[in-house]
């Protein structure tokens, strides 16, 4: 049998074997989707009845600000800041002098600070009551007419149609890209540290274990590197495969608590059944579901899954062979594995910095060559692949980003292997970088 | 027809020659040992003879044909001085693995590491782990999975070092054993009192060069000092002549180291005629650890050696 195979074999089924593997496969999704839950649910508790006295002398706003669910404004003539200890979490006090004067202010008076969501809708709210005061009492229009101007206008949407050599039209949609894009290049950043790290432990394990001079005296040191690599690298794919099947089953399971008739009335909408989209108009929550749906189901999902697999993998070696080779110049010294591998995530965190670029420009200068160049190419890429191939990544750019990272891979393993071979049997002595760099380029 | 011969093998590393034009052979069955102390290139040497490190220049031949790591290394059961097992894992799959990395299927390593078990009472350790072991319970280990693949040729680096007595003893026997049933063994050590012990054929290398090479009893010959102890009821002090001198007592034994070309006979003549009654005559031949500390320091005799090899 192959010996790389052996390897390969044994570094893959110590590591999926052990419980710490299973624990984690297991429970980060479900870790994750609680911590979700978890922030959403105290959010949502966190917004109480806010009930505000409101001054308001010259008659400003009494017939123009709209309470909302959390907010509950109460007009009371010569109201002051005594009412803050009468129930009121805020006293708004209305200019006492008309509307033009530009030196008097709105003052709001607390006992502690606002928070963020409670100032903004009470700012909006005053902004809109001003604006209906204005436009009622200036325009000459009722309020009423107003407010269905409003409410028609805030409807409108658009739907972006990418035109794709101008034959084929595809929905696109910035948002959903952004949040896949980043989403992708963030769990690609993620992997290659967790999987790197992992690469780089199990060959300073070999080392301080001293078994490495054993297993090379039967095998070549090219061969144990690229085992330990390839095994591990296998682990980050079931491990990845069996979060993206996680997620899965949890989606479907949210799907069940939707009520049916909910389903079947955003499915009908989602297929352009006239009548039915009418009779739910009303429905904002189906409304907002139903768009959802519709912009998820407008990303080419088996394609970025693909890439994310290309990258994932592809990125995962490029960087593995480099974190081997700074484990096999590692001694005891955990400490000194810290300054040995700045050189390699110096460029993973530039990459993140330029990815958090790359999803509000995808075609920029630099995110176009950052998502070329094999040391950011996998972060940088997937973040700009989900606003869309060939109208924002052209094919060339892919395909050119593909074979120099797969050229890199074959270059940074190049390269390790000879720093490896020497490091590995090197003991007691602190290794520089210059001398990894010496041992890379000499020639034998 | 020698088991390997190296011829000429040089090493170079960056600031010095680790090996530097080193010739020997082997003959198959032998024990044999590489001496040399602490730096002196034998682990470089090793890792030549294991296809680790490929030489600067030289050639090895193994087994008749020149060496080629790929094939011939399943023919080589190492142990490093620098050596280990992996700490969690299981012992019998850590063994079946390694037999494997070194050729064998699956069913041989199987058949193998139980016999090498029953022998050396480790069956009941096939489910423990190697952090679970003592130090020399996992040199044991270490042992049997460098012999499993019955090597032609195995080379022990230290392979005492960390074993009380009895375990040391267990594996010595294990190494004769293995040597008769025509294995040859390379044992690469700097205490000289196990090489004399083990060791038919020795080379000592020092800084890089070969010093020394030859059978144990032939090495003691070219170093002897002719020196002689002599069990006698007498007083050593009044022996006055020009065939020796007395230069030590002990343990009621003179100590004399007789004059060039001086025969033993004629010493044994000149005591008799002093009245001596003899109870005891023998030659006093250095010890390897003597030669080797003569030899590493660097003393006259070394320089005197190293000129006439």
């Amino acid at each position: 049998m192959n010996k790389t195979w052996l390897i390969i074999k044994r570094e893959y089924l110590t590591r999926v074997s052990k419980k710490t593997f299973v624990l984690s496969t297991f429970l980060t999704p479900i870790l994750l989707a609680g911590i979700i839950a978890a922030v959403i649910f105290m959010t949502v508790k966190n917004v109480q009845q806010e009930k505000i006295a409101v001054a308001d002398k010259n008659g400003l706003l009494k017939e123009f600000l709209e309470p909302g669910e959390q907010l509950k404004f109460e007009f009371l003539p010569g109201a002051d800041t005594s009412l803050l200890s009468k129930g009121y979490s805020a006293v708004l006090l209305a200019p006492g002098n008309g509307m033009n004067s530009t030196t008097e202010r709105f003052e709001i008076y607390t006992r502690k600070n606002l928070s963020v969501i409670t100032e903004g809708s009470i700012r909006r709210r005053l902004n809109d009551a001003i604006e209906t005061r204005m436009v009622t009492q200036q325009g000459g229009m009722s309020k009423a007419a107003y407010d269905s101007i409003r409410s028609q206008a805030k409807e409108v949407g658009f739907d972006n149609k990418v035109l794709d050599g101008g034959s084929e039209v595809k929905a696109g949609n910035s948002g959903v890209a952004y949040a896949v894009g980043y989403g992708a290049g963030f769990l690609i950043y993620i992997t290659l540290f967790l999987y790197g790290a992992m690469v780089m432990r199990g060959v300073m394990e070999e080392k301080t274990n001293r078994i490495a001079e054993v297993v090379v005296s039967s095998v070549k040191p090219k061969q144990l590197m690229l085992g330990k690599i390839i095994g591990i690298g296998a682990v980050g794919v079931t491990q990845f495969v069996l979060w993206v099947l996680l997620i899965v089953g949890l989606t479907s399971l949210i799907g069940l608590f939707v009520p049916a008739e909910v389903m079947e009335q955003v499915n009908a909408m989602n297929k352009g059944v006239p009548g039915a989209g009418m009779a739910v108009q009303a429905n904002q929550a189906t409304m907002a579901f139903a768009e959802a749906k519709h912009t998820l189901s407008s990303v080419n999902w088996w394609f970025i899954v693909g890439c994310f697999l290309f990258y994932f993998v592809f990125g995962y070696l490029f960087y593995a062979a480099l974190f081997a080779a700074v484990g096999s110049a590692v001694n005891e010294d955990p400490q000194d594995a810290q300054s040995l591998m700045m050189p390699i995530t110096m460029p993973i965190i530039f990459s993140i910095v330029i990815m958090m670029n790359a999803v509000t420009r995808p075609e920029s200068a630099l995110a176009t060559w950052a998502s070329i160049i094999p040391f950011s190419s996998p972060i940088v890429m997937m973040a700009r692949l989900p606003f869309g191939v060939p109208g924002t990544v052209p094919y060339w750019q892919l395909a050119l980003s593909m074979v120099s990272l797969v050229l890199g891979f074959l270059g940074t393993t190049w390269l390790s292997a000879k720093i490896y071979r020497t490091g590995i049997l090197m003991y007691g002595k602190k290794v520089t970088l210059k001398e990894m760099w010496k041992w890379a380029f000499r020639k034998d | 027809m020698n088991i390997l011969e190296v011829n000429h093998l040089v090493k170079h590393f960056a600031s010095q020659k680790a090996v530097d034009d080193i010739s020997f052979s082997i003959a198959p069955g032998s024990i044999f040992g590489l001496l040399g102390p602490n730096g002196a290139g034998k682990t470089t040497l090793i890792r030549m003879i294991t296809g680790i490190f490929f030489p600067d220049a030289g050639s090895i031949s193994f087994d008749g044909r020149k060496f080629q790591p790929e094939e011939d290394i399943a023919q080589i059961g190492y142990m490093p001085e620098e050596r280990g097992l992996y700490k969690k894992m299981k012992i019998g799959e850590q063994a079946l693995y390694l037999a494997q990395l070194r050729g064998m299927s699956r069913a041989d390593a199987m058949a193998a590491i139980k016999d090498w078990f029953v022998r050396l009472e480790m069956e009941s350790w096939w489910n423990k782990k190697v952090e679970d072991l003592s130090k020399g319970m996992s040199q044991k280990l270490q042992f049997v999975t460098t012999v499993l693949h019955r090597p032609k040729l195995i080379i022990l680096d230290e392979p005492f070092s960390g074993l009380d007595p009895v375990n040391a003893n267990l594996i010595k026997d294990e190494i004769f054993r293995l040597a008769q049933e025509g294995a040859t063994i390379i044992f690469s050590t700097h205490r000289m009192e196990q090489v004399e012990e083990i060791c038919k054929q020795i080379v000592l290398v020092n800084k890089g060069k070969k010093v020394l090479d030859g059978t144990v009893d032939q090495v003691k010959q070219d170093f002897k000092e002719h020196l002689f102890a002599v069990g006698a009821a007498a007083d050593a002090g009044q022996w006055q002549t020009p065939l020796f001198n007395v230069i030590g007592q002990k343990d009621q034994k003179a100590i004399i180291k007789l004059q060039d070309g001086v025969s033993n006979n004629e010493v044994l003549q000149y005591l008799i005629q002093q009245g001596v009654s003899i109870q005891s005559f023998n030659e006093i031949l250095p010890s390897l650890n003597d030669i080797f500390i003569k030899i590493v320091e660097g003393t006259p005799t070394a320089r005197k050696f190293d000129a006439s090899l």
